[in-house]
């Protein structure tokens, strides 16, 4: 009776590997990137361009830019592709990274429900903004998860000098999950929320919030591309890694991006070589 | 605010305009998690019979591990799976994380508990009717957990049918170690999650409809079988 598990596991083995097997495709590169360029569409628009030109699959894994960062160290991607400039210049300073290009910019905006309690519509000073949300004691919708925009949210609470964390529970509400979680959960309970204008445009929930507080330079939304040093982690795949990079901050590539349209408005701008 | 007859709708849309698209993420769906549940019967039928069938030393914790793991949350089996399969970890070398293979071993890794804590109990209680009779024609253990599986071979169909449903609905661990990678490990679960965070709600319930259709034509197909070998048993 002892032979049935090690029989059980010899089966599911070779079950494995059939399926492995079956899936074995063309040359393919893992981008471990983030949801506000998976959620926007930016990915369906670009990458068919790419694959048509090089052959090569791309094939996107979108998550936090935390925990792309901890995948990418982890060696589980070829390129990096995240919006958080300290962390990936932490990320190539610590040889896990090859190089760190500027791809593209949007900017962030706080939306808020149009009865507006924190009176805050139409200001472009984002920081005088928080603090006003911060003293009317208004429900604030915060990602919570390390995320790219959940940084720039941090940085700009910090630059308010107002301590958010302390009133989480309470005004301050912290979703812990992706950015259309973070917006789902946020405008069913009348929270701003500090949200990425792509993922904003896009998103199909709005119901009847609109964009509170834009325009404010701190708001400045930067996106970096990283190819995955194959010195320090053998598996990537340096050739067609670099061979996406160089795509991206290519005329065409950069061309690619502007093109992109949701609504007629533009999302994301190259600003690559700047 | 969302109708019912919106998400209805939405759930009939999708079905009247049928795509290769949502071909390929149901029968990735159907082929991860019936892969896994098989896998999961050929380890757990066994084991649970053992554990069910014979008195030893250690048999109290084991069926106490067991049933504890029943409980596990997929977001941490996802986890385990892919601190294994990282490129960082013990068996990165294989190459399986973001792949369907990489799903199928961590649903593995959840229903097997299920599957054998159930048959567990399932041929326990049919072991006490048994044990008389076995003991009387000097069986060897191995006949005996054989005869136990086939006699409980229908209420066994159920246990694996609890696995499949169990598998067919997470989506903590497919998403970590599957990475929701569109045309390659986009399952209905991870779908659903991802139409969740774009707001498209109303789609992300079709597809909820969808998958508990799906789940209802496996369960009725395995009734099916049942009741047809219970038929073609008793002729």
């Amino acid at each position: 009776m002892f032979r049935y598990p090690l029989l059980s596991l010899a089966l599911g083995a070779v079950l494995a590997l059939g399926t492995t097997g079956a899936q074995a495709q063309d040359e393919f590169i893992v981008v471990q990137s983030t949801t506000s360029t998976l959620n926007s569409g930016l990915f369906e628009h670009i990458l068919p361009l790419f694959e048509e030109k090089t052959g090569i699959e791309v094939r996107v894994v979108a998550v936090g830019t935390g925990q792309a960062i901890r995948n990418a160290m982890n060696g589980d991607g070829d390129v990096l592709f995240v919006h958080a400039r300290p962390a990936e210049e932490k990320f190539v300073a610590e040889g896990h990274g090859v190089a760190r290009f500027d791809v593209m910019y949007n900017d962030f905006v706080i939306v808020g429900p149009p009865s507006d309690p924190a009176g805050v519509a139409g200001m472009t000073d984002v920081v005088a903004a928080l603090s006003k949300i911060a003293e009317a004691e208004v429900p604030f919708a915060s990602r919570g998860d390390d995320s790219g925009t959940h940084k720039a949210e941090l940085r700009l609470w910090k630059e308010a000098g107002i301590d958010a964390q302390a009133a989480s529970g309470g005004w301050y509400r912290e979703t812990g999950s992706g950015m259309g979680a973070t917006l789902n959960t946020g405008t069913s309970m009348g929270a701003y929320v500090l949200t990425d204008r792509a993922t904003w445009i896009a998103f199909g929930n709005k119901g009847d919030y609109e964009i509170a507080v834009e325009g404010d330079p701190r708001m400045f939304n930067q996106y970096g591309i990283i190819l995955v040093n194959p010195g320090k982690h053998p598996n990537v795949k340096a050739q067609a890694g670099q061979a996406f990079v160089d795509w991206v901050l290519s005329p065409e590539g950069q061309a690619a991006i502007a093109g992109y349209k949701v609504d007629g408005q533009q999302l994301f701008f190259p600003n690559a070589g700047g | 605010m969302f109708g019912f007859g919106d998400i209805m709708a939405a759930a009939l849309g999708l079905i009247l305009t049928w795509d290769r698209d949502l071909s390929e993420i149901v029968l990735l769906s159907l082929r991860v998690t019936l892969t896994a549940v098989a896998v999961a019967c050929l380890i757990g039928l066994p084991l649970g019979a053992v554990v069910g069938a014979f008195r030893f030393r250690g048999r109290g914790t084991v069926t106490v591990l067991l049933n504890a793991l029943m409980g596990l949350p997929p977001v941490v089996v996802g986890l385990f799976v892919y601190l294994m399969l990282s490129n960082a970890g013990p068996l990165g070398v294989l190459g399986l994380l973001y792949t369907p293979t990489a799903m199928i071993i961590a649903q593995t890794i959840l229903v097997t508990p299920i599957v054998a804590a159930l048959t567990k109990q399932v041929v326990e209680d049919l072991h006490g009717e048994y044990a008389e009779q076995f003991s009387s024609f000097g069986l060897s253990a191995r006949a005996r957990v054989s005869a136990l599986l086939w006699d409980a071979r229908y209420s066994l169909l159920t246990v694996a049918l609890a696995g499949f449903g169990r598998a067919v609905a997470e989506v903590g661990a497919v998403l970590i170690v599957g990475g929701n990678i569109n045309h390659v490990t986009r399952v209905m679960t991870t779908t659903i999650a991802l139409e969740t965070s774009k707001g498209n709600l109303e789609l992300a319930l079709a597809l909820g409809l969808l998958l508990l259709g799906l789940a209802v034509i496996v369960n009725a197909a395995v009734m099916t079988l049942r009741a047809s070998a219970v038929r073609a048993a008793y002729a």
